[in-house]
């Protein structure tokens, strides 16, 4: 069943084009990678469907439901968490308010009863979050004096804090070692694994993609270039060629 | 003991150490320094709601500061309302102002905010000195504010007039001590770290902000009335930019990310300004140094400062207890 579908998306920033007719279709509980050359589109993508900017044409079903056009709240709402390339946090906030005010912000209690931060409920979903997350241990700890592996977790803690249907995850791997680049991949699948949801992520890294992604899309120029599990990507010649250029790219695998 | 019970606690021993200085037999001048700080105090603290926990600098509140003070001598000069219905009267009209000029404002970020604020604040202040029949012009309201009896309160007594700021005071201290610990409070500092983000949280940045800039106008408000009960009066320069500025100027002098700093900053700019008065007419050019001081120095107030050294700290002791039992499990076997 189809849990994210785009069709015939397009934006178009002055006269470049970002986004090219790009239609994907996402089943529930799938977890799929998007993959493309610097500038391919796939962060647009991503600002696309959570709203932060509207696609000039084309529409985005989210179970169904056309949510392009709204605003960035309605579609947090209907189910879509988002975390960022570079971490974006609350910096004076610890790991415990940050997910705490993040839940109770998705519960709509932000402006109910005037009772003390933070309410029991949003309490016990963040810690929920933090031992799924493994950051118990930094609970008390100030967003900007987390380790950048950290920062990235409490990223996508945040957007786990709306309980969403779908996560879109750009780049978590982004400025990490290889050893944490792995652990880091694991925790998100273990993550995915555990909560039934329809899970996306860009990445950079090929070997994680391949060994973890069931289905890989790819963009080249805004537009889709091939989509297909990770060992049809990988023989896939028009991927070769985009990521390797064509003299050089023959036979070999991105 | 809950948050919530501690802070009542705390709120009632200031209203009791604020009663003993009457009972103690304090001279007046004391008692009017303090009456000065609660009025002006509560004007940096409300600006405070949106400077220091919602990222708001405003320019222009004190045009709050003044409608509060105006609404309410207006309405005592018309006869026709008590106190109390004057004042809820006067906390009404600035509520309904904050959040015309409000809902125009939170929706421009930074210098544009602060600049409209600043030009709303201009109007305001044109319209009391160009209304003369109305305002009393650059004169002020004229002829004194009447204080009639209520509730066998008598308000021309100077000791009732102290007790009833004083009480008033903690009463908006508290309000202020529950809306920032308030799920809403933090929803506030979510937007003041990262307002992009927020809204990617779902939540509505610009009705928050407009909630807060519409209770800290109302705090502001009160802050205006205790001063025109105080002065028996209200003049144009409660609104002028001056006003706001010197509200910014406290909550530089005390911190704007602990509570009470503005109200320590009013103290002690209240004090800066009466000590250097005794000894120079170039009372601005101390302030001038002491700003310079605290921005090109400490480039935050004091509080601030010892705010964050006792956030090091207790950070420090953390993550030594998480070294600690890090080394403790690699040690099991």
């Amino acid at each position: 069943m189809s849990r994210l579908k785009l069709e015939g998306l397009a934006k178009s920033f002055g006269g470049v084009a970002a986004t090219r007719d790009v239609s994907l279709d996402f089943a529930d509980g799938s977890f799929s990678a998007i993959i493309g050359p610097n500038g391919a589109g796939k962060t647009t993508l991503f600002n696309l469907i959570t709203g932060r900017f509207p696609p000039d044409t084309g529409r985005i079903l989210l179970g169904g439901e056309d949510i392009a056009g709204l605003d960035r709240r309605a579609i947090v709402r209907r189910g879509i968490g988002r975390a960022f390339q570079v971490a974006s946090l609350f910096p004076s906030l610890t790991v415990e308010e940050a997910l705490a005010a993040a839940v109770q912000a998705h519960q709509r209690r932000e402006t109910a009863k005037l009772q003390s931060f933070p309410l029991a409920s949003s309490r016990a979903r963040a810690a929920e979050i933090m031992e799924m997350l493994k950051l118990t241990s930094v609970a008390g700890i100030v967003s900007r004096n987390l380790s950048h592996g950290d920062q990235k977790l409490l990223d996508i803690g945040l957007a786990l804090a709306l309980d969403p249907k779908v996560l879109l995850l750009d780049e978590p791997t982004a400025g990490m070692g290889p050893e944490e680049r792995w652990q880091m991949i694991e925790t998100v699948q273990a993550l995915w694994r555990a909560v039934h949801m329809t899970l996306i992520f860009i990445e950079h890294d090929m070997d994680i993609v391949f060994k973890v992604a069931e289905t890989v899309r790819v963009l080249s120029y805004g537009a889709v270039l091939a989509e297909g599990t990770p060992d049809e990507i990988r023989r896939n010649p028009a991927v070769i060629e985009a990521y390797l250029g064509k003299a050089a790219g023959a036979g070999t695998a991105p | 003991m809950t948050r919530r019970w501690r802070d009542l606690g705390l709120a009632g021993v200031g209203l009791v150490v604020l009663l003993l200085v009457p009972l103690l037999g304090a001279p007046p001048a004391i008692r009017d320094f303090i009456m000065f700080a609660m009025a002006y105090g509560l004007l940096a603290m409300s600006l405070n709601l949106l400077i220091g926990y919602t990222g708001l600098v405003s320019f222009g509140h004190a045009m709050f500061f003044a409608s509060g003070a105006y609404a309410f001598g207006l309405a005592m000069q018309s006869g026709k309302f008590s106190i109390p219905a004057a004042f809820a009267l006067a906390i009404v009209f600035t509520a309904v102002l904050a959040l015309v000029i409000g809902a125009i404002c939170v929706r421009l970020n930074e210098i544009y905010f602060a600049f409209l604020t600043l030009a709303f604040q201009m109007l305001i202040y044109n319209i009391i000195l160009g209304w003369v029949s109305f305002t009393g012009g650059d004169q002020g309201l004229m002829g004194g504010i009447p204080r009639p009896k209520f509730l066998g309160i008598d308000l021309a007594d100077r000791t009732q007039l102290y007790v009833f700021c004083s009480v008033l005071f903690i009463v908006c201290i508290a309000i202020m001590r529950q809306i920032v610990t308030s799920p809403f409070g933090y929803t506030l500092r979510l937007i003041r770290d990262n307002q992009e983000r927020a809204a990617f949280l779902g939540i509505d940045v610009a009705r928050a902000k407009l909630v807060c800039f519409v209770i800290s106008a109302c705090v502001a408000a009160v802050g205006g009335i205790l001063l025109s009960l105080f002065v028996s009066g209200a003049y144009p320069n409660f609104g002028f930019w001056t006003t706001s500025g010197e509200a910014i100027f406290m909550i530089l002098l005390g911190g704007s990310s602990v509570f009470l700093g503005p109200l320590v900053g009013t103290v002690i700019l209240r004090l800066l300004t009466d000590v250097t008065i005794a000894y120079t007419s170039h009372t601005e050019l101390v302030l001038g140094i002491v700003i310079l001081v605290l921005v090109l120095g400490l480039r935050k107030g004091p509080l601030d400062v010892l705010a964050e050294r006792l956030e090091t700290r207790r950070q420090a002791v953390a993550q030594k207890v998480r070294d600690a039992a890090d080394t403790e499990a690699r040690k099991r076997p």
